[in-house]
């Protein structure tokens, strides 16, 4: 029986809709012409325990209407949803004492407070017992490495160490299921490595299971075994990155250093994609001309100083997937 | 270990030392409060002092009243901050953090911010009480005490209903209703003078509707040991205040449509 099932989750938001303009206002405080949006248009998918699932999608696909719903916070249309026996909306307070979330964008520390003061909250709020806080709390700071951070009041700290603060204090009930919204979004190099790295241990190690919504591809693929993407309030793909790059595409590129800047370069099974001085970009079908022979036929005919193959990045992948689904930009997030 | 009472005061206890990080701020806020809202009541007593009584009612009677209701208000608006400022926690998705923790909204909200710089207003509140208490004729009993207190008590929970109301329409509107001011803070106006001084549609409004003369004006007339000029049987004065507490009952039942509102349309 996996952790989480959702089956055919509906939900639909009235929109107001409003002329422009000044006018538009004052016409939209006397009539409001209402539209309504499928921000899930059934989804289904199913998470078993200890599952590092990225969930991805472009801005108003619905990611986070689906992690609302999953949470608790929002009551769907229709569909069926159950996350570790229970239906979260039914009975929130028994739910959301089992699920931990953290929100890259907004804190849930107070902000006056040194951190430590806000761990305590949590305890009382979550009602740990003594003896399992202290546990919680002392793995945490060994972790994250926040002993140096614990007085500190919240609205002191840089970014890097809020979100490693945040992380903690989502953390000390222990919960079985882990919501990360854009865990690493604005962080330096260091932070963003020190949070994925807690991540993957956190998971490999204690068998937390972790969902994971992020703009940041690198995340994804440092992290996760699994990806769903949502476009339009529809699932596009649910299976492992190699999976959702051999949905979209085959393509190889293959990257030339010519000796001569201006030579051209005419390969009938490969196209130009981008070009910078003597350094070209060739993208083709491994599956209509062999890596090798295209490497063959490029090096016999131009003077070559580097060469190497390499699968489009995944930010490519994925923006071709959106695009093919009239993705980019589907609107405004509720 | 940690029930509701206990985590209100943990609540109320990190709020406090949040505060207390800003400590000259905190010390002048107060000071500030205590002068504007003395100057209030130092409006009221120019206009007992020039006239000597109005329409039967001397200034340490009106000072009771006067009393009563602020002293209700400011411990409202010290533990019911949350709710003031509810509308900007919907739009910048506070409340959604609230939600996601395994406790009741209205004991969080309630928690959230426990605001010191009301005791500037508690003061006045309750120096203006203890002026009417001594300078009146008030035949002092302890039923009469207990009424005071329990009034006030009631005082407490109808105004906070009246917070708990005006957060509700935040479900629906997003803006804090401006229309709401007028009822708190008119309330608020209202309820520190007589009743007999309103026309009788206006004292029908916050007898029944917003039931604030309930906890000031009719438990206030027993313990002055005055005659009810409007007609109420006497002991309307004794069960009057009791319409504080369901009132913040109906508050906090609308409050649960509004939660079931903003769970469904996610705005």
């Amino acid at each position: 029986m996996p952790q989480i099932v959702v089956e055919q989750l509906v939900k639909t938001y009235q929109v107001a809709e409003r002329a422009p303009g000044l006018w538009g206002a004052l016409r939209g405080l006397v009539r409001r012409k209402h539209r309504t949006v499928r921000a899930l248009d059934g989804i289904s998918f199913a998470i078993e325990r200890g599952e590092l699932v990225g969930y991805i999608g472009p801005n108003g696909a619905g990611k986070s209407t689906t992690v609302k719903a999953l949470s608790g916070i929002l009551v769907p249309d229709s569909g069926r949803c159950e996350v570790a026996g229970r239906v979260p909306w039914q009975q929130r307070i028994a739910h959301v004492a089992q699920i931990g979330v953290v929100f890259g964008q907004r804190t849930q520390l107070w902000w006056d407070l040194p951190v430590i003061e806000s761990f305590e909250l949590l305890r009382d709020i979550y009602r740990v017992p003594p003896d399992r806080y202290a546990r919680a709390r002392d793995q945490m700071i060994g972790l994250l490495d926040l002993a140096p951070l614990l007085d500190v009041p919240v609205r002191q700290l840089s970014l890097g160490q809020r979100m490693r603060c945040d992380l903690a204090a989502a953390l000390l009930h222990e919960p079985a299921i882990l919501f990360l919204d854009e865990p690493t979004i604005g962080l330096d190099a260091p932070s963003k490595l020190a949070v994925r790295d807690f991540i993957q241990r956190l998971n490999r190690d204690r068998g937390v299971t972790v969902i994971l919504t992020t703009h940041d591809m690198d995340d994804i693929e440092a992290l996760c075994t699994r990806v769903m993407v949502i476009a339009g309030g529809k699932i596009l793909s649910d299976g492992t990155l190699a999976a959702l790059r051999g949905q979209v595409t085959r393509e190889r590129w293959l990257t030339v250093d010519l000796a001569s800047a201006d030579a051209a370069i005419d390969e009938p099974d490969a196209t130009v994609i981008r070009r910078d001085g003597g350094r070209v970009c060739l993208a083709f079908d491994p599956q209509a001309v062999a890596p090798a022979e295209l490497i063959r036929r490029v090096t016999s005919r131009h003077a070559v100083r580097d060469l190497f193959v390499e699968n489009p990045p995944i930010e490519t992948i994925v923006a071709r997937l959106y695009a093919a689904h009239g993705g980019g930009e589907a609107g405004s997030e509720p | 270990m940690a029930g509701a009472f206990g985590l209100y005061r943990a609540y109320a206890a990190a709020s406090i030392r949040s505060q207390l990080s800003y400590r000259a701020s905190l010390v002048m806020t107060t000071i500030g409060i205590f002068l504007v809202t003395a100057s209030e009541f130092v409006a009221v007593w120019a206009l007992f002092d020039r006239f000597g009584q109005v329409r039967g009612w001397t200034l340490p009677e009106a000072a009771l009243l006067y009393g009563m209701s602020s002293v209700s208000w400011a411990v409202c608006d010290a533990i019911g901050r949350g709710f003031d400022v509810f509308g900007d926690m919907v739009k910048t998705g506070g409340f959604d953090r609230l939600l996601l923790r395994p406790r009741s909204t209205v004991l969080q909200l309630l928690g959230q911010d426990f605001t010191l710089r009301r005791f500037g207003r508690l003061a006045q509140g309750l120096l203006v009480l203890g002026y009417a208490a001594v300078a009146g004729t008030i035949d002092w009993t302890v039923g009469r005490a207990v009424l005071l207190a329990g009034a006030i008590a009631c005082g407490v929970c109808a105004f906070l209903g009246l917070l708990v109301l005006q957060a509700t329409s935040a479900f629906w509107t997003i803006d804090k209703l401006e229309v709401w001011n007028a009822f708190t803070y008119g309330g608020l106006t209202m309820s520190r003078y007589p009743l007999p001084l309103y026309r009788p549609w206006f004292r029908a409004v916050f007898i029944f509707v917003i039931p604030l003369a309930c906890v000031t004006y009719f438990p206030g007339v027993v313990i002055l040991g005055r005659a009810e000029p409007l007609g109420a049987p006497a002991i309307a004065g004794w069960l009057a205040p009791l319409a504080g507490p369901a009132f913040l009952a109906l508050g906090l039942q609308v409050w649960r449509i509004g939660i079931r509102h903003y769970r469904s349309t996610g705005s």
